[in-house]
């Protein structure tokens, strides 16, 4: 268990409840306000999980999934830092991820998308952040795929990300898009951001993190909530 | 130099697999389960969470964080009445203002922000009384945040997402 305090969720930088464009809000966003809550021990503190608790593919998701060969698409490879508001490395914290293959096919069984399953690829992994805060999973570029939210909806390539950081408080669950994708102007999930922060969900391209004639590299800092510093009791 | 916090996004419907793999038999382990480990009293809490519609939702997450015994994450998708449950060590008050309590994180696709409520405890009725944060809540809502007493050791907590029966999301 790990213990520090939090600033707030930062409101200006974070979709609302509500935003009727993307049609699913409109019955499961709550209609009143949040009840502010002044953090007590249970919101000051959260889970660990270290790196016994990684497989040794969990990072590599162009083989965990691989059974009778390579999966197909753009090997790409995904890294980054996690940080804290201030800046520093937020260490040992785990990064879940998930998305849909080259051709925008989910394994789930809900999605009845008529692209093709890869039987080489999952599309599930994880890993654990380094002494910097750093953080390397090796892919395939997932692919754009269509839903119902309206007449030609189709979602941007997207990376989904689950992170645990340092609190309960901390904890963030989000997408990570990649650069120069014309869908996003048309997609209401990333436009439902408020439109100062919403660059900071667009990977950056990155030769120095692309892998000679193996796999092209995109850069995706995130930054949780809260000031990483020594812990201590507010009363 | 001060850094934006990253945008929260809604964790979408297909989270299942990456997620809480081995409750829907996908071939991934999970970090976390509905079972918490913990000495003390065993409780099993058990719930649905409710739409708008007064539908049960069949594609959310739940994790609940008890810092004296463990985390725990469950789907919706795979109880055939939509419920999730919590086999949990049932936590003690942590300080004369402070109840009994259990923090809960819900996600699921059309929530752009995850939401943070409370479980307490009906037959904890004397603690709950002098809670900090159930006092911080209008009277008439503080029911929304106290699980039911089925039976020894059974519990049941509703989520409502909106409607007469709202439940309390804190800002936290």
């Amino acid at each position: 268990m790990s213990a520090t305090n939090s600033s707030a969720r930062d409101w200006s930088s974070h979709p609302p409840l509500l935003y009727p464009p993307y049609r699913s809000t409109l019955l499961r966003a709550p209609t009143r306000p949040l009840v502010p809550l002044k953090h007590e021990r249970s919101e000051r503190s959260g889970p660990v999980y270290g790196h016994d608790r990684i497989g040794a593919l969990d990072h590599d998701l162009t083989r965990n999934g691989a059974r009778t060969g390579e999966p197909l698409g753009e090997r790409i490879i995904v890294t980054g830092r996690v940080l804290d508001e201030a800046g520093r490395p937020i260490r040992n914290s785990l990064i879940e991820i998930w998305q849909a293959n080259a051709a925008g096919r989910y394994i789930h069984k809900v999605d009845q998308h008529g692209a093709p399953i890869d039987p080489n690829f999952f599309g599930g992994g994880r890993c654990i952040t380094d002494g910097d805060g750093r953080y390397r999973f090796l892919t395939i570029k997932p692919g754009a795929y269509p839903w119902g939210n309206h007449p030609n909806a189709w979602r941007p390539n997207h990376i989904h990300l689950s992170l645990l950081g340092p609190t309960i408080a901390s904890r963030l669950v989000t997408q990570m898009y990649f650069p120069g994708d014309p869908l996003l102007a048309h997609d209401p999930i990333f436009q439902g951001t408020p439109e100062k922060a919403r660059n900071r969900l667009i990977s950056s391209f990155s030769l120095d993190a692309t892998e000679e004639g193996f796999a092209l590299g995109y850069v995706f800092d995130i930054v949780l909530r809260g000031s990483n510093e020594t812990p201590f009791e507010h009363h | 130099m001060a850094k934006g916090q990253t945008p929260s996004q809604t964790v979408g419907p297909y989270f299942a697999y990456g997620l809480v793999a081995e409750q829907y038999g996908y071939p991934h382990t999970q970090i976390a389960t509905g079972t918490i480990a913990g000495e003390g009293e065993r409780i099993a809490i058990t719930g649905r969470i409710i739409d708008g519609k007064g539908e049960a939702v069949s594609d959310a997450m739940i994790e609940v964080w008890l810092p004296e015994a463990g985390f725990g994450r469950v789907g919706t998708g795979t109880a055939k009445d939509l419920s999730f449950t919590f086999n949990t060590v049932k936590p003690l008050r942590r300080s004369e203002f402070e109840a009994p309590s259990i923090t809960a994180i819900v996600f699921m696709r059309g929530l752009l922000s995850h939401l943070f409520t409370r479980i307490y405890f009906e037959d904890e009725a004397e603690d709950n009384a002098s809670d900090n944060v159930l006092n911080s809540v209008p009277q008439p809502r503080r029911t929304t945040l106290i699980a039911k007493r089925e039976g020894p050791g059974q519990y049941r907590f509703d989520i409502h997402l909106q409607g007469e029966h709202e439940t309390v999301f804190f800002d936290l």
